[in-house]
């Protein structure tokens, strides 16, 4: 679609028609707008956008969507742009439809347990109107300071609670849809028991903007646990690590935190965030237990004694909640801390069965050494979910190179070992070219179905995730 | 592109080391602590949208533009973002490289702007004569009822409008400045240390007290306190404000007036002093003949608080200042140099004086420099945020630790609250201490 690429500029008649809908105080087209939006939280993948789009109610974006549908111009939906696997990045000449401005939260429902609100709340805040009800939001991304629940449904996202709580599709109860076709859909309901017709919010779940612009969501909350311990534990070989997190699941234990940092990340965290991290030990693992206050000091008894009996160094207790939220707070920042090492930081999601944890960590491990790679690995060890995340520099083609390689080679080992390619950051644009090896022909084809089905012409979010062969897009 | 953009190449921005720019990984965390991306929720008005401009100019992708020129000087430079940055992406230095490269290119320009950044950037604040001779000036026309005479005659409608709505929040000049009440060389009767002392410009005018208070308690601490005269600007109002060929200027005549090797700390009362002292060393980097004496004087300054914790100052006694206070963390002590804890256990360590936390303590309370003055309808909304918040507190005094907040404060809130410097309220201690003693 070049040719759209000369639509905007502001005295043409399509600018003119999508300014009668947005008002033109909320299109952005000077390049100055732009190159901002030109990204998310991803490395290394920028696009450019022809203008973006802030509405402020769903009315308004079902119209963009009418709008785009006729001009026939891609459209890609973002919150904050925090995504992890280049799934907001424009598309070229498209239209980047931002929905921070859609940030009200309609209604807690303190007896039903619900919270409706709309897709531009930030995910901290939706926790925060929670708390005085009682209640809990439990999912908790990394960048839920600043990452919209609309982008977290979007990409089902997970958190340092997934463990005990599960993810975002855990909690979403029904969403607001607009459909490619500009109409708007209501999917799900306040019941806990819906079988009605296919679920079909579970289909946009996840979806990463391919299927529909979500603009409302209702939320499941949980009663607030009473109390929270808070465990730090280091060892001196990762096997150890890994050993202790697979006893405390053996023992039914089932904590809503098993952290787990290499050297390298926890002496970055600790550069930046000071919070008492050790830095010499191989592997450090944060547990977090919550509940019942004698079920929960009952629990981090045993952690301890677990840790201890398979080699820990040294266990500590967070001091007071105020620690506790640091260390937390601290685990979150691990990526971006890491990028102090080197200018280019690729973020890796795989996951695999719990059981086969250290074998995927002993072959970053070792892959990292084939190919002269500076690796460090994090990540959510209760989920089987590791973030190896590779040190790098972009302007360095050779190395790049390497870094291929190498990300290709975890990517085969993790489908071998019964994995998936990501577990929580959604495949995008930065896993596309893996999709096809984790999934069988009839099931990556039936994706393909499924996104032809519901957007024909091929207009939201276009080559994200797969590429539509034959396509008009 | 809208606007037409000079072609000159770059300055100040092909100075910087690229690796500085593509420090940012744009993970979007520092966007909840930005002021402005919080009011427009705009990327463009973000640090990393910042950023991603700066690199886009030197990627060539984009020129410096005047859109460019504007949207960083919407930036506060509060640096809020330094702290919330996990990556460590040194925005301060960018900050200073893109505004000193706008000035550069000129894309600013209008006759009247350049007047004024030549009058106060090049001249008063240039030179301490007549930085002093303006002082007394203002002195004159507050402490003279002149001032309420203009006002009463309606001269200042022939104003330009932001100028007239600046006049009432015009600081008041102190009759006498730190020379004044200051000896060069004062020694306390034990000497443990001995220190450099910097008066500042804005703070020698208008808070020259805070000044003596400094040197009091400094004394009070076995320190001898050397303080050399007409010190001048030590280059921040520059830096700050894109006029780093005259920054390096001022930090090679303010390193001039002190005995580094005889000095064991330099010490500052300004926040916004202190975070610009601290990094001479970027500063001069270039330059053979200053560059390593720089890095010395790093790590020679030292914000007045720190340097009186990390001594281990005298806690006064008896019970000298029975209120209710708020401390208030000037953006650039805090994120600039790191420093919060240092300035409550001040406070903390004053008998009878009720510490009580401000929510949002860390936020821009919209002085940022000259911010009030370029920018000030933002500055306002942050001024009335940061008043309500103080008003939520109960509290009767606000300590803070920038003239500019102080100010900025002051001018919000009234007569509902008193503000003052925590050195200040310890020097207050110190000598209600003396008082009693000798009653006694």
């Amino acid at each position: 679609m070049k040719e759209s690429l000369n639509v905007f500029s502001t005295d043409s008649p399509a600018y003119l028609r999508l300014s009668a809908i947005v008002g033109a105080e909320n299109i952005l087209s000077r390049p100055e707008d732009l190159i901002p939006y030109g990204f998310d939280g991803t490395a290394a993948l920028k696009e450019s956008a022809v203008c973006v789009v802030l509405p402020r109610t769903a009315e308004v974006v079902a119209g963009v969507i009418r709008f785009a549908a006729a001009e026939k111009i891609p459209v890609v939906t973002r919150g904050s742009g925090t995504g992890l696997s280049g799934g907001s990045v424009p598309v070229k000449g498209g239209i980047v439809l931002c929905l921070v401005h859609l940030n009200r939260i309609l209604e807690v429902d303190p007896a039903n347990l619900t919270m409706l609100c709309e897709s531009g709340v930030i995910t901290k805040a939706v926790d925060d109107a929670a708390l005085p009800h009682g209640l809990f939001y439990p999912p908790d991304p990394g960048s839920m300071k600043i990452s919209t629940i609309g982008g977290n449904v979007a990409n089902n996202s997970g958190g340092l609670r997934g463990l005990k709580y599960g993810v975002t599709r855990d909690y979403v109860m029904g969403i607001e849809v607009v459909l490619p076709s500009g109409e708007t859909a209501w999917l799900g309901s306040k019941c806990v028991k819906d079988v009605a017709g296919y679920s079909m919010k579970d289909l946009f779940i996840g979806s990463e903007g391919t299927l529909g612009v979500i603009t409302k969501v209702l939320l499941k909350l949980v009663p607030r646990p009473k109390a929270r311990r808070t465990l730090l534990a280091s060892f001196d070989t990762m096997e150890a690590a890994a050993r202790t997190v697979s006893k405390i699941i053996e023992k039914q234990i089932i904590p809503c935190t098993l952290e787990f940092l290499d050297r390298k990340t926890c002496a970055s965290v600790e550069a930046y965030a000071k919070v008492g991290l050790p830095t010499e030990a191989a592997a450090v693992v944060l547990m977090e237990t919550d509940g019942h206050a004698s079920v929960v000091e009952e629990e981090a008894v045993a952690m301890a004694d677990i840790a201890r009996e398979n080699g820990a160094i040294s266990v500590e207790q967070a001091a007071d909640e105020a620690h506790a939220i640091r260390l937390a707070t601290a685990r979150r920042s691990a990526f971006s801390a890491l990028a102090r090492i080197r200018p280019t930081t690729i973020l890796e999601d795989v996951t695999v069965p719990r059981s086969r944890l250290v074998e995927i960590v002993s072959f970053v491990e070792e892959v990292a050494i084939r190919h002269r790679l500076d690796i460090a690995t994090f990540g959510h060890f209760g989920d089987g979910n590791v973030h190896p995340t590779i040190l790098t520099d972009e302007t360095d083609h050779e190395e790049m190179e390497r870094v291929h390689e190498a990300l290709s080679e975890i990517v085969d080992k993790t489908i071998a070992l019964g994995g998936t390619i990501t577990g929580e950051h959604g495949v995008g644009l930065a896993k596309k070219a893996f999709l096809p090896r984790q999934f069988d022909e009839a099931s990556y084809s039936l994706l393909k179905q499924v996104k032809r089905a519901i957007d024909p012409h091929g207009l939201l979010n276009p080559g994200k995730i797969f590429d539509l062969d034959g396509a008009d897009s | 592109m809208s606007d037409p953009a000079t072609t000159r190449p770059l300055k100040h921005m092909g100075d910087l080391d690229y690796s500085v720019v593509q420090q940012c990984m744009h993970c979007g965390m520092c966007l909840p602590s930005c002021p402005t991306y919080l009011e427009t929720r705009q990327e463009r008005n973000s640090p990393r949208g910042r950023i991603a401009l700066m690199r886009a100019i030197a990627d060539g992708d984009l020129e410096v533009t005047r859109e460019f020129g504007e949207e960083m000087y919407y930036c506060l430079g509060c640096l809020a973002c330094t702290t919330a940055c996990p990556a460590g992406v040194d925005y301060p230095q960018l900050f200073e490289h893109a505004r000193a490269e706008i000035e550069h290119q000129g894309v600013l320009f209008t006759p009247g702007r350049r007047f004024w950044r030549w009058l106060t950037l090049r001249q008063i604040f240039a030179k301490p004569w007549m930085l002093h001779a303006i002082g007394r000036m203002l002195w004159f026309y507050q402490a003279s009822g002149l001032c309420a005479l203009v006002r009463k005659s309606g001269l200042l409608r022939l104003l330009p409008e932001y100028l007239r709505n600046l006049e009432p929040s015009t600081p008041a000049v102190r009759r006498h400045f730190s020379a004044a009440l200051i000896a060069e060389l004062e020694s306390p009767k034990f000497r443990k240390y001995r220190v450099g002392m910097l008066t500042g410009c804005v703070q020698d005018l208008t808070f020259s007290e805070v000044n003596r208070d400094t040197v009091e308690v400094l004394l009070a601490n076995g320190c001898e306190v050397i303080t050399p005269r007409d010190q001048g600007c030590c280059g921040s109002l520059h830096a700050h404000n894109g006029d780093l060929d005259q920054a390096v200027v001022q930090a090679k005549r303010i390193m001039g007036q002190f005995d580094l090797d005889s000095l064991d700390a330099i010490i500052t009362n300004a926040a916004g002093c202190g975070s610009h002292l601290k990094h001479f060393s970027n500063l001069l980097k270039h330059d053979p003949d200053y560059a390593d004496k720089a890095v010395i004087w790093d790590g020679k300054v030292r914000d007045i608080s720190e340097w009186l914790v990390g001594i281990g100052f005298r806690k006064p006694e008896g019970d000298s200042i029975s209120q209710k206070v708020t401390y208030h963390e000037a953006c650039h002590l805090c994120h600039g140099q790191g420093i919060s804890r240092q300035p409550r256990e001040v406070l903390r360590a004053i008998p009878g004086l009720d510490l009580v936390e401000l929510e949002n303590a860390t936020h821009c309370c919209g002085s940022a420099g000259v911010y009030n003055i370029t920018q000030p309808e933002q500055a306002a909304k942050l001024q009335k945020e940061k008043i309500a918040c103080v008003q939520r507190t109960g509290a009767t005094l606000v300590a803070t630790a920038n003239p500019g907040c102080h100010l900025q404060i002051q001018n919000g809130i009234g007569s509902m609250a008193e503000v003052k410097h925590p050195v200040s309220l310890l020097a207050e201690a110190y000598r209600s201490e003396r008082s009693s003693v000798s009653v006694e």
